[in-house]
Order: C-alpha cells, then sequence, then structure tokens
C-alpha cells in the first residue's frame, strides 16, 4: 500500500498531539496542541486521499530527485512573501502603534514571525532546495534515502508552523532568532540531522572524484548549524505537558551562549549557506568559470574559522568580561578579509561576461547581490569596533545594517537562484517574462537603499540625542523626545520594505506564470538579440 | 608536494570534510565561552541577590512571552549618559539567576534594569493598558488584556524546580511554599511574614488596583517593580569588581 507506514506513523503522531491538547498544563501549550492536531489530521487526510494499492512503480536510479525542489521553490515564494509582509506590518506599527491589536498581533509577538519567518522560513527553504538541486548535479548521483528528502521537506514545513504560530500564542524561549520553545527544538534537530544525513549521503554516493566549492559551505552550514542550534537551546522544561522552558545557562554566560548563536545564524545560515548557492547559481547564469580556486580555498577555511569568534560583539560594553569584548571585535575585523575573499570571488567570476549586466536581469541581481554582501561585510567589522558600537549600539543602525544583508545579500541571492532554477525544474524554454525581473530588480534594490539610508540617519541621529548635553551639563533629550523624532524615518522605512515586498509580489507572479507554462510576448531586452542592419 | 594538492585530499574525502569544518568552527566557542563558566571574575561578588520570588518570576514570564525584551534593554553600559539616564551600570550579579538573559539588543523604549521603584503601580498600570495616556510620544502597544487575565497555573512549583535544576539556589522551603507565596504576594490582607524572609525586598500587595483577584498585570509590575533593586550600590566595592 503506497504511503501505508507514513499514515500509520502519521496517525499514532495525530493522537500523540490530541492527547497533549486535552493533558497540557497550560493554555498556550494546549493551544498549541489542537494546531500540531488539525496540521497532522490534514496530513493523514491528503496522503489517504493519494493512497492506491497497485505495485509500486520502480524508480529510475539514475534521473535526479527534483520533486522536493520544485515544493521547496514554491515554498520559498510563500514564506519569502509572507515573512516580507509581516515585516512590512510591523514598520508599520512602529511608525502607528495603534496599528497593534492584542494581544496576539503586538509588535513582540509579530517581531520574531518576521524575522524567523524571513530568516528560517524564506531563507531556510531557499537554502533547502538549492542545496538539494547543487549538490545532484554537482555530484552526478540522485539523492540519497529515498523518501529521506521529502520527510526533510515536510519536516521543516511543520517546524515553520508550529514555531509561527507558538509565537503569535505568546509561545518563546526569548532568544533571538532562536525563539521556539523546546518541544519545537526538539523536532527541528530531527530534522536538522535527517537533512545532514541527506546531504551527505549524497556526497558519498558522487560520480565526480572532487567535491564541489559550493557543497563545501554547504556542508559547513548544515554542520555548524546543526552545533548552534543544540547548545544555544539547552533548557529545562517546567513539565513535558507545558510550553515554558528554562534556559540551562544564565546572566553573562547565557548571554554570550545567545549571541555566539546569532551572529552565527548570520554567519553559517546567511553566509556560508548562501555563499554556496553564489558558488554554483553566478557560475551557471554567466556562463563562466568561478575566478580563483585558491582564493575559494583560503577564504572557505577563514571564514568558518573566523566567524564563530564574532559573537561577543554584540555584547560591547556590557556584564561581560572585557577580554571577551576585546576578542570579539578583533576577530570581527579580521572577519573582513575572507568576506571580500567571496565577494571578489563571485564579482570576478563575471570577468568576460560583464556586458550580460546590460541585457540579463538575473546576473544583474545577482551582482548586486554580491555589492550588498560587500557592502555589509565592511559595514559590520566596522560596527564591532567598541567606539563606533557604543553609538550604534541599541539603535536602528543595527536594524539598517541587518537590511541592507538580508534583503540586499540573501534575498536578491535567493531570487537569482528562484529564477535560475523555475524554467529548468518544470521544463520551461524561459521565465513568463523577463520585463518583470527587471521592475522586480529596480522596486528591490530602490527599497533597499531607501531603507537602510533612512535606517542610518535615524539610528546615528538616536544615539547622539541619547548622548547629548547642554553647556551646563545636562541632557538634552528626554527619552521620550527620541522617540518622537523617529517617526518620520519609521514611515520612510515602512515604505522602503513595501517597495521591496511589492518586487517580491512581482516575482511570485511571474514564477507562478512560468510555472502554469505561459510566457509574455514582450520585446527582447535592449541589446541580447543582435540589431539586424539594413543592406548597403 | 604543494598546499593546494594536498587540500586536493580533503575535497576527495566527504568525512575528512566533515570532521574538518567541524573542528575548525568548535574552536572559538571553546575559548571565548567555556572559560566563562569556571573563571571567578566573570561574576562579582555582591550583597542583596536572591532568586525572583514566585509572582516575579511569573510576571518574568509575562516580561518574555510578550516580547518586551525586543524593545527594551536591561543592560546600562557604563557611560556617563547612560549611568545619568538609567542608573549604576549593570552588574553581572544582577543577572545570575536570569534563565534566560534579558539584556535585549535594541532600545526602541528605555532600559529597564532600574526600573523598580521609579514609578507607582498605579502608573505602570495606565500605562501598561494605554501606553500614551501617561506618555503621548510612546509607541508601545496596549497590554490592556493583562487586567483581564487571572494567572492560570496549576502549579508553579514545578517551574521553581525547573530554574532548581539549572542552578538558581531555589531552597526545599521556597519550592514548597511556590503557590502560596505566589497567592500571597498581591494580597494585601495575607500573612507574608515568611514570602519576605524567604525573598527579601520583595514588594508585596496589590499591585493592580484589583484585590479581588491576582491578574498577569499585578505579576508583570511586580517584576518591573523589582528590577535593579536587589542590589545595595552603597555597599558596592566599584574597585574589587573592575574586571
Amino acid at each position: 500500500m503506497k504511503f501505508g507506514t507514513h499514515i500509520f506513523a502519521l496517525s499514532l503522531f495525530t493522537f500523540a498531539a490530541f492527547v497533549a491538547a486535552g493533558f497540557g498544563v497550560d493554555a498556550p501549550f494546549r493551544q498549541h496542541m489542537w494546531v500540531l492536531f488539525l496540521v497532522l489530521l490534514g496530513f493523514v487526510a491528503i496522503l489517504l486521499r493519494n493512497t492506491n494499492f497497485a505495485p509500486a512503480v520502480a524508480v529510475d536510479p539514475s534521473a535526479y530527485m527534483d520533486g522536493p525542489i520544485r515544493y521547496g521553490a514554491i515554498a520559498t515564494m510563500f514564506w519569502g512573501v509572507v515573512g516580507m509582509l509581516v515585516g512590512v506590518v510591523i514598520a508599520l506599527q512602529l511608525a502607528y502603534p495603534d496599528l497593534n491589536i492584542q494581544p496576539w498581533f503586538n509588535f513582540g509577538r509579530l517581531r520574531p514571525l518576521h524575522t524567523s519567518g524571513v530568516v528560517f522560513a524564506f531563507g531556510g527553504n531557499a537554502l533547502l532546495c538549492t542545496s538539494l538541486y547543487v549538490v545532484q548535479r554537482t555530484c552526478r548521483a540522485r539523492l540519497f534515502g529515498g523518501d529521506l528528502a521529502w520527510f526533510v521537506f515536510w519536516g521543516y514545513q511543520l517546524f515553520i508552523v508550529m514555531a509561527a504560530t507558538g509565537y503569535l500564542l505568546g509561545i518563546t524561549e526569548s532568544r533571538e532568532y532562536a525563539e521556539p520553545e523546546w518541544y519545537v527544538d526538539i523536532w527541528l534537530t530531527i530534522v536538522w540531522v535527517a537533512y545532514l544525513v541527506l546531504f551527505l549521503g549524497t556526497i558519498l554516493r558522487r560520480k565526480e572524484p572532487h567535491i564541489y566549492v559550493a557543497n563545501w559551505f554547504y556542508l559547513s552550514f548544515i554542520v555548524t548549524i546543526a552545533m548552534l542550534h543544540v547548545i544555544n537551546n539547552l533548557s529545562m522544561p517546567a513539565s513535558f505537558l507545558g510550553s515554558k522552558s528554562y534556559s540551562a545557562f544564565s546572566g553573562v554566560q547565557d548571554a554570550l551562549t545567545q549571541w555566539w548563536y546569532g551572529h552565527n545564524a548570520v554567519g553559517f545560515f546567511l553566509t556560508a549557506g548562501f555563499l554556496g548557492m553564489m558558488y554554483y547559481f553566478v557560475p551557471k547564469q554567466a556562463n563562466r568559470p568561478v575566478y580563483s580556486y585558491r582564493l575559494s580555498i583560503i577564504h572557505f577555511w577563514a571564514i568558518i574559522f573566523l566567524y564563530i569568534w564574532a559573537g561577543p560583539h554584540h555584547l560591547h560594553y556590557t556584564a561581560l568580561p572585557d577580554w571577551a569584548q576585546t576578542l570579539g571585535m578583533v576577530f570581527s575585523i579580521m572577519l573582513w578579509m575572507p568576506s571580500w575573499g567571496g565577494m571578489i570571488n563571485g564579482l570576478m567570476t563575471l570577468s568576460g561576461a560583464w556586458d550580460k549586466l546590460r541585457t540579463d536581469p538575473i546576473i544583474r541581481m545577482m551582482v548586486m547581490a554580491i555589492a550588498f554582501y560587500g557592502m555589509s561585510t565592511f559595514e559590520g567589522p566596522m560596527m564591532s569596533i567598541k567606539a563606533v558600537n557604543s553609538l550604534s549600539h541599541y539603535t536602528d543602525w543595527t536594524i539598517g545594517h541587518v537590511h541592507s544583508g538580508a534583503l540586499g545579500w540573501v534575498g536578491m541571492i535567493s531570487f537569482g537562484a528562484i529564477y535560475f532554477m523555475v524554467p529548468k525544474l518544470w521544463n520551461r524554454e524561459r521565465l513568463y517574462s523577463l520585463r518583470l525581473v527587471t521592475w522586480h530588480f529596480w522596486l528591490a534594490t530602490l527599497g533597499i537603499v531607501v531603507y537602510a539610508a533612512v535606517m542610518w540617519v535615524s539610528g546615528i541621529m538616536q544615539g547622539l540625542m541619547w548622548r547629548e548635553y547642554d553647556e551646563q551639563g545636562f541632557l538634552v533629550y528626554s527619552f521620550a523626545e527620541t522617540v518622537a523624532a523617529m517617526h518620520p524615518y519609521y514611515v520612510m522605512r515602512a515604505i522602503g520594505g513595501a517597495m521591496y515586498l511589492s518586487g517580491a509580489l512581482i516575482m511570485a507572479w511571474n514564477i507562478a506564470m512560468t510555472i502554469l507554462g505561459y510566457q509574455r510576448e514582450e520585446q527582447p531586452m535592449p541589446g541580447s538579440v543582435p540589431a539586424l542592419q539594413p543592406a548597403e | 608536494m604543494g598546499l593546494m594538492d594536498r587540500h586536493a585530499i580533503i575535497e576527495k574525502n566527504a568525512t575528512l570534510l566533515l570532521i574538518g569544518s567541524l573542528l575548525v568552527v568548535t574552536v572559538g566557542g571553546i575559548v571565548e565561552i567555556a572559560p566563562l563558566f569556571y573563571l571567578d571574575n566573570t561574576i562579582e561578588k555582591v550583597e542583596g541577590m536572591r532568586p525572583y520570588s514566585p509572582l516575579e518570576l511569573v510576571g518574568r514570564n509575562i516580561y518574555v512571552r510578550e516580547g518586551c525584551y525586543l524593545c527594551h534593554s536591561q543592560m546600562i553600559r557604563p557611560f556617563r549618559d547612560e549611568v545619568e539616564r538609567y542608573g549604576h551600570y549593570s552588574l553581572a550579579a544582577e543577572s545570575m539567576y536570569d534563565h534566560p538573559f534579558q539584556w535585549g539588543s535594541k532600545r526602541t523604549g528605555p532600559d529597564l534594569a532600574r526600573v523598580g521603584d521609579r514609578y507607582s503601580n498605579a502608573w505602570h498600570v495606565a500605562h501598561l493598558a494605554d501606553p500614551r495616556s501617561v506618555v503621548p510620544e510612546s509607541v508601545m502597544p496596549s497590554y490592556a488584556f493583562l487586567n483581564d487575565a487571572p494567572i492560570e497555573v496549576k502549579d508553579f512549583s514545578t517551574h521553581l524546580l525547573a530554574n532548581a535544576r539549572v542552578g538558581v539556589p531555589y531552597s526545599d522551603d521556597m519550592i514548597a511554599n511556590a503557590n502560596a507565596d505566589l497567592k500571597a504576594q498581591a494580597d494585601p490582607n495575607a500573612d507574608t511574614s515568611g514570602l519576605e524572609k524567604r525573598y527579601p525586598k520583595a514588594k508585596v500587595g496589590d499591585f493592580d488596583g484589583n484585590p479581588q483577584q491576582v491578574t498577569e498585570m499585578d505579576a508583570l509590575v511586580a517584576y518591573l517593580q523589582m528590577l535593579g533593586t536587589l542590589v545595595d550600590f552603597k555597599n558596592y566595592d566599584e574597585a574589587a569588581g573592575y574586571r
């Protein structure tokens, strides 16, 4: 019977969720278990409707397994739009606080929904589907483990749904970018180990002698995230039928453990993984080899070694011992070099193909991503200098910095990779429309520029207002006055974010039409077809 | 054989690549984080720190649940303007019983490390229910629903026990009296002598203006009112605490 064991196992879990919904010791846990019950029930229903008793059709072991990748591309688009929409909503809440709807849609509950939505749901799905796409093609091997890839895909979506609904119900550990509570963390650990087995297993059955550089980055991202996730989330539940747990560490140790995790969520999730993406999709789209093999080796080992040390720069001038702060600062500054190694390797891959910038909006998007990567990996080390950090910390400057990295680098390189993959995954000749890609490119780029510039101004302004003294030695501004001064910038920031979101909506339309098999009739991009000269 | 040729060995062996990268990424954490657990000077010795009372802990859990840390830090840096605005810079010891820490990373609103005793209970209740009624410039959401939310805990001693398991010095006495202490702290008519012995400096009384029931508003205000009040800085030796 098709899906026989799947249905049996899932039914057991569904029943367990039902029992937990009845016996949970706190209300949020019971509500959360009802959500889980309904989601799992839906899964079981779908499997039951698709089961049959015909003998299983043998799969061709030499063909690539692209089903989970197709779903992953769609999930990336879906969660991307959702996560960015929540971002625009919370940006508007800061400008117009009456938009908060207590208790479920207050800023404090929506903000983790936004960060996890864009980092783990959008970014995570982008990494998941591109890594499985790249590893098969660079190893010339089918994914390892049969249905394991499907387990990883659906298991990860379940994690996203449980994390997101938990935030709205008020279930959080308050560890930034690691907010889900203990039982959701355990589930993610299981899914993540399965992902590691899937990825490593595929590499082990490769038909190429060498492991391609993109896979080094993906592999180090997967294994490091496993380590960070497990250690940072060590906690003691108050009850095994309750949503509340207490961190295994306290105070100083807890703070550094969290920011060791937090900064390397940036370093490994949002950087190493996406560098893997860059190393496959940029050479492919540009149709040029990677610029330097040596540089890729050096900057790979340097970047994974140095990144791990950078966490303490989130804790400058706090109660963390000085030696740890200084160590974190020094390594953060050193990190500038391998980061730019990656940028140079990506940009120089276009040597001999720079003319494509005029005709190919996808390569334009990728180049803009790498440029923003270079920009934010310069800004980051600068902000980690203690003197600069004393001004920038606690202000919007940090928020602006994160967004130039996240919107500029992570977003744009993912968009480029999805634009590249989708026509191939669905056997379409080309995208529905290249002109729409150009629209997306400009909306996104201008949106980031508005966002980052506004946050520089508001962040630096707020930092300066906080420390402004008059000639008699009194503080000039009350805190409330600095809040009032932020209003115009919060409005402009929301506009920048809305521009970026509208670009993503255009992309979702473009991708949907491509998948459905339409091609828009449009003028080719200027310069992409040699102009016919009249005979003389 | 050059270095680059030797690297080819790793490129052809997935297990080596996996182990190699795992080793490389563990170094930083071992050198930076592990010493914090055994170096004595990581946390200064101060007088006055005690575990949270049950009602304060409930309030703290509400603070965590509502994501207050996303806009309010609890970490005063040793700068002139911060010390004048918020009080003595924060000590490591002041968050030694914080599982998890709430230092925060952003000040959309002001730092709260020493907000305790600065405002009246009534101010906090009015501010939480409708922030712009007392601070017109505020962009804080309303938390009026806390007034109507009774504290729903079957047995809060399990929470103290979980904290004790991760190192907070809750005594058997504290754990045994957890549920009684939770109710007594917000009840103006209760006998609180045991509570005040177990948790010195605990604020006792009705916090939310509604003595009929213990609400989440009671708990949150009890927590806010104790923040930064435990350490007596008249007796604190700056030089001994300097690291």
